[in-house]
């Protein structure tokens, strides 16, 4: 059965890192309607957090391009989370979902991103395309009150 | 007093210049993080963190975590980075007092089982209080 939408959110904002907190303050503004925790509110801030810098520092290296964030909110309480960007793309997801993978780690990236997003959330989806961007979709169904 | 004032504000101002404030004694050189570490302000912290561990070649460095109220895998790489840094310069590496949150992600990427982190007696006590009450 699908769940009934009840209210849902858009943002778009230039990938520069100063909209990091930005980003995650607004989409958490957003989803305290569901009355989360203060545990499930610090996992949707992290989680969202990993997929805008990913943009920021991946789909966007050396360019700054436009960062989409689409917020939507469920009667069972779940939240869906759509970030997307129109950068470079990931060749390989099931590699980049691994944990401690990175192609960056000069700049001393973890590798850790996916990781942190997966177990803070209850899915995680990745559409990506080489040179068309990338789409992470996180969902999280939060506890009974 | 007017002198304290301003003593207090430069003292404000150096930190938010830095992103930290520091403690220095005879042995460790204490690096203390506050607000939210992510991609963002870990950049600028980690330049300036570098420049201090050339400066003071401290034998042991120590991150102070416990003011931390928002740390992203970004800080993983900060707090890995230094870690690396002062194994090659053959000094001690610490992590004092980070709150549940930024533990659980310390964690998660097994930072933990390689780097050292303290936690005093005050807050395993609470910790296992905690851990009662959630039962
Ligand atoms: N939005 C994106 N655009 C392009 N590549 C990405 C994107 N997100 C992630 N990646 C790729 O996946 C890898 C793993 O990401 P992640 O787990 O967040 O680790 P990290 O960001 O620390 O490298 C990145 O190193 C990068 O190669
Ligand atoms: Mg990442």
């Amino acid at each position: 059965m699908r769940q009934e939408k009840i209210n849902e959110m858009s943002m778009k904002l230039p990938s520069r890192s100063v909209n990091e907190g930005m980003a995650r303050a607004a989409v958490a503004a957003f989803c305290s309607q569901l009355d989360p925790d203060a545990s499930e509110v610090a996992d949707i801030k992290c989680a969202v957090s990993e997929a805008v810098t990913n943009c920021i520092v991946h789909g966007y290296k050396n360019e700054i391009g436009i960062i989409y964030i689409t917020v939507s909110l469920y009667a069972d309480r779940t939240i869906k989370i759509e970030i997307r960007d129109r950068g470079r793309g990931i060749e390989d997801v099931k590699k980049a979902r691994e944990p401690l993978y990175t192609t960056d780690a000069e700049n001393e990236r973890s590798g850790m991103g996916f990781t942190v997003m997966e177990s803070f959330c209850d899915k995680v989806r990745v559409v990506s395309q080489c040179g068309k961007g990338t789409k992470v979709v996180l969902c999280k169904r939060l506890r009974k009150r | 007093m007017i002198k304290g004032d301003t003593e207090l504000k430069s003292e404000k101002d150096n930190e938010e210049e830095k992103g930290y404030s520091l403690t220095e004694t005879e042995d460790e050189l204490v690096i203390i993080l506050g607000g939210e570490i992510d991609h963002h302000r870990a950049l600028k912290i980690r330049v300036n963190i570098d420049t201090e561990i050339a400066e003071r070649r401290p034998k042991k460095l120590v991150m102070e975590l416990s003011r931390i109220n928002f740390m992203d895998s970004s800080g993983l790489g900060l707090i890995m980075g230094r870690y690396s840094k002062m194994q090659v310069l053959g000094g001690e590496f610490v992590l004092r007092e980070p709150c549940e949150g930024v533990m659980r992600i310390i964690r998660l990427a097994g930072l933990d089982k390689i780097i050292k982190v303290e936690k005093s007696e005050n807050e395993k006590e609470s910790n296992k209080n905690e851990a009662r009450k959630n039962k």
